[in-house]
């Protein structure tokens, strides 16, 4: 590989002029270079021929540099990555360009060498905790495992190491862990084991493929500080890939923007965040958390002045006045039984909701978050009417939720309805769009076929869903189409309260402004009361008028949105509050 | 996983006692009846009355019930009416038999399954994993006793590589202290005798084994393929594990979980007796005398080989319940 410097150099001053806001800037650190992509182009084998899934990527990353790549799910970004480490998956391939890392190129040296780097020089921190460990050996011996086969450290003292390596991200009796299996360990330590992998070799360069996307905010905050501050300490690169604006403003030097396979903008954190050129950074900007409510927006939009100032009271003060109040939960727990462990043993209770009080006012938004584990999904179960109270009621209109006979019960699925969280899970793969709209309206004997169909199509207007998309199957729609479908369901028989679930965040920013959006346009068409639980409070921000946030089945604080978020009562909801992405992306605006 | 155990074998109690019951009454319903399958053509009304006397037919159905489940508590299953001997000799004597065969079988089915598998779902879409389908597909489709009677007119019959019928060659002089033919060679140091167990074992071990080797290699197949797209094994590549460890420690160990279930079901079945394969090759294990004992109405011997084989099950189960934990400790801790 003698000939590599030269074919670098010949290269580079051939090199389209679409990269250089980094690269002439960086032009005298070029020993500092860690990683240069230059015209990547990655192809797809599929049944209709290929596929490019990245085209023309061009970008550096430089020793203790961190390049964060920002994009909606399906723009290339993992791709990126993982044809830099050389683990596309079987049917993907490097088409056109080169990786250059220090003097090689990744795209054409051999399987082995490839693999001999991995681990080595090249380190990965994987997306998912929960998937990315093997379920049936310990933590400890699948980074040994690494040290060994890396020729790192012999079979005898890799232990040692990998307790260091454990105790250096934050993992508290580090020796005693490493003896524990994956399910013995939570999200964050998985997470954290995970980083101890990634750096173990002490890598160049680190791939951080959202790296704590599946985890509590609080939890996102100190993992990410932590992988912060090793990689600085160890001057190794990072390549983290986001779907979080937010969190790219915040812990990227360089940011790069990917949009359907294209690098569309790419330049200083700050340049691409105050002055996006590309009309694609411009619409994930305005998607991206905001200081307004997003029904303010709407109203401004609409040019409905009587609504906007209804809505900008509703939201500043808390109303005095008696409201009408739809929903009503008092004083209710719910406390599950756990089968005790031995032979005979009786089984204990576990209060998943203690003492819950709140009210939701008609034609309001109540939004209640928390982090996993904190009871607000049973909650709403219980308001839904899927779980009974242990103790406490909750009163519907006047009347006791779950107090009445069957037709009563019947009565009531018809007034509230869930939209939840997992848009691909939710809906029948065998049913079309049509027909999954249909059901509710055929379960509850609306109407003939003729009506049906009318207020089918009437309700895909709404959520709009063209006709076209009636006649096609869950498979065949994106994230956002599929959540306006379950949206269309649980509006067809017109419900007074929606139940949303988490039924934004399994979606992109983008597409999670668009359903926002439509949920707080509908509010105002057809005056739906909405209770929103969720663990994101950028999603509470933007559609939320008032708040409750719990903690281990309790509600710790209670108020409007503004309130909640300027003047934060306890430390948990300061927590909370703190650990959202993206403050600095706010005080760049 | 002590608890565990103690556990499954108090659920034995309840089983066995609901599934005497059942059989109890289910013998006693067939038509004809032991009387009549014992008289023959020697049958009156009057000689059918003494036997029935002499045997307490002719009490209430209760207590004939009541008196069974107390012998059965005290060990004695009765007798059996074709031989006379007790049924649970009858059953020690012939079980070796059929353990014999089935460990043939599974050697055959994982020996060949795993690897098969194994070899499909890493070179999916290659010619192996095609034929391995085929081969998996036909291995279920074919009847068990027209592929044991092929096997056995090919390579008995007609090339004279194994021998045609029974479990030892009739001039074989062998002592048998434990009834395992091959394990009595072994063991008595007739090397010439274990030769000639095995030999007889080969083919009605492969005709038995296929089945389960074809639903081994589409399990191990579909579990690999799995296994192998897992995130962890991509993370494990990322972390420059060799291609050695990889397979071994992360891909077809996770894989084995399910195989294991499929095994051990198919390890309760084959214990249970092979009738076909037996018949085809004169092969005296418990399958062939108690279809015998069907068509005779022997009814002690129905209940008692039901009932026996019924705790074979069971404990076969359980084998397969604690090795799961071995594997993965996930389930170490719920047990």
């Amino acid at each position: 590989m003698s000939d590599n410097p030269e074919k670098k150099t010949a290269k580079k001053t051939t090199e389209p002029t679409t990269a250089a806001p980094v690269a002439s800037s960086k032009a005298d650190s070029a020993e500092n270079v860690v990683l240069r992509v230059e015209g990547l182009c990655v192809d797809f084998r599929t049944e209709n021929g290929a596929a490019r899934a990245v085209s023309n990527a061009n970008l550096t990353v430089e020793r203790g540099q961190t390049v964060a790549i920002v994009g909606e799910s399906g723009s290339g970004k993992t791709t990126l990555a993982m044809a830099v480490l050389g683990l596309l998956a079987s049917n993907g391939s490097v088409a056109e360009g080169h990786i250059w890392f220090k003097e090689e190129d990744l795209g054409a040296v051999s399987p082995q060498r490839m693999a001999q780097l991995r681990g080595t020089e090249l380190g990965l921190v994987p997306q998912d905790p929960m998937t990315n460990l093997d379920p049936i050996m310990q933590i400890g011996r699948q980074i040994d495992a690494g040290l060994i086969d890396n020729g790192l450290r012999t079979r005898r003292d890799a232990r040692t190491r990998t307790v260091e390596l454990l105790e250096e991200v934050g993992l508290p009796d580090a020796r005693a862990r490493a003896a524990q299996y994956p399910h013995e360990f939570s999200g964050g330590m998985r997470q954290r084991a995970l980083i101890a992998m990634g750096l173990s070799g002490r890598p160049a360069l680190l791939v951080a493929d959202e790296p704590t996307s599946a985890l509590d905010v609080t939890v996102q905050r100190g993992i990410l500080d932590q992988l912060s501050g090793l990689t600085e300490e160890l001057g190794t690169a990072v390549l983290l890939i986001t779907h979080d604006l937010g969190l790219a403003a915040e812990r990227a030097d360089t940011v790069v923007v990917m949009y359907r396979g294209d690098i569309v903008e790419q330049g200083p954190a700050r340049q691409v965040l105050t002055a996006p050129q590309h009309e694609y950074t411009k619409r994930l900007m305005a998607a991206a958390p905001s200081l307004a409510s997003r029904r303010i927006e709407i109203a401004r939009e609409r040019g409905l002045d009587e609504v906007l100032d209804g809505a900008l009271l509703a939201h500043g003060e808390e109303t005095a006045a008696e409201t009408d109040v739809l929903v009503s939960v008092k004083d209710v727990s719910k406390v599950f039984s756990i089968r005790g462990k031995g032979l005979f043993s009786r089984s204990t209770g576990f209060t998943a909701v203690d003492g819950v009080s709140l009210d939701i006012p008609r034609g309001s938004t109540v939004a209640v978050v928390g982090e996993s584990g904190s009871g607000k999904s049973t909650l709403a179960r219980m308001i839904l009417d899927i779980e009974k109270p242990t103790t406490g009621s909750i009163t519907f209109d006047g009347g006791v939720v779950g107090a009445g006979n069957h037709r009563d019960q019947i009565a009531y699925r018809r007034r509230v309805q869930p939209v939840f969280q997992d848009p691909y899970s939710s809906l029948d793969p065998l049913y079309s769009v049509f027909r999954a709209i249909e059901e509710p309206l055929r379960a509850h004997d609306y109407g003939d076929a003729a009506a049906r169909r009318a207020r089918v199509e009437e309700l895909a207007d709404q959520v709009a869903l063209s006709k076209s998309q009636l006649r096609r199957f869950p498979s065949e729609l994106s994230g956002g189409q599929r959540q306006r479908v379950a949206i269309a369901r649980a509006l067809a028989l017109s419900p007074e309260l929606v139940v949303c679930d988490e039924a934004v965040s399994a979606l992109d920013v983008v597409v999670q402004a668009q359903i926002l959006q439509l949920l707080a346009g509908l509010q105002e068409e057809l005056g739906l009361t909405y209770l929103f639980i969720t663990h994101d409070l950028a999603v509470v921000r933007q559609i939320a008028d008032r708040v409750l946030v719990m903690q281990e089945g309790r509600v710790v604080e209670e108020g409007t949105v503004d309130s909640v978020f300027d003047s934060p009562a306890t430390a948990y909801t300061r927590a909370l509050l703190d650990a959202i992405p993206g403050k600095d992306l706010e005080l760049a605006l | 996983m002590l608890r565990l155990i103690v556990q499954r074998l108090l659920l034995l109690i309840p089983l066995l006692l609901g599934l005497s019951i059942l059989l109890f009454g289910w013998v006693r319903a067939l038509p004809g009846g032991p009387v009549q399958a014992m008289l023959g053509e020697r049958y009156t009304p009057e000689a059918a009355a003494e036997i029935e006397a002499e045997m307490g037919l002719d009490q209430p159905l209760p207590v004939q019930y009541g008196k069974y489940l107390l012998r059965l508590i005290q060990g004695d299953f009765g007798t059996s009416l074709q031989s006379g001997r007790p049924v649970l000799d009858e059953f020690i004597t012939r079980f070796p038999a059929t353990i014999e065969l089935t460990i043939v079988a599974l050697v055959f089915a994982i020996g060949i399954g795993i690897p098969l598998g194994y070899v499909a779902a890493r070179r999916s879409g290659s010619i192996i994993d095609h034929s391995a389908v085929v081969v998996s597909l036909i291995g279920v489709t074919v009847p068990v006793f027209f592929l044991a009677f092929i096997l056995k007119y090919i390579f008995a019959v007609e090339l004279g590589w194994f021998p045609t019928t029974g479990r030892q060659s009739a001039t074989m002089i062998a002592t048998h202290p434990t009834n395992f033919y091959v394990l009595d060679g072994l063991l008595t140091a007739e090397w010439d005798a274990a030769w000639d167990a095995l030999m007889h074992l080969i083919l009605p071990g492969i005709a038995l084994g296929t089945i389960p080797l074809a639903i081994v290699a589409r399990m191990t197949r579909a579990a690999v393929s799995e296994v192998q797209n897992a995130d962890y094994v991509r993370t494990a590549r990322a972390k420059g594990i060799k291609p050695a460890r990889l397979r071994s420690e992360h891909i077809l160990k996770n894989a084995m979980l399910p195989v294991v279930t499929t095994i051990g079901l198919q390890v309760g079945l084959l214990l249970s007796g092979a009738v076909l394969t037996e018949t085809v090759f004169a092969f005296s294990g418990i399958g062939s005398f108690l279809a015998n004992s069907v068509f005779r109405a022997d009814y002690p011997v129905m209940q008692g080989f039901i009932l026996l084989i019924a705790v074979v099950y069971a404990l076969v189960n359980l084998i397969v319940d604690v090795s799961y934990g071995l594997i993965d400790p996930r389930l170490r801790r719920q047990q």
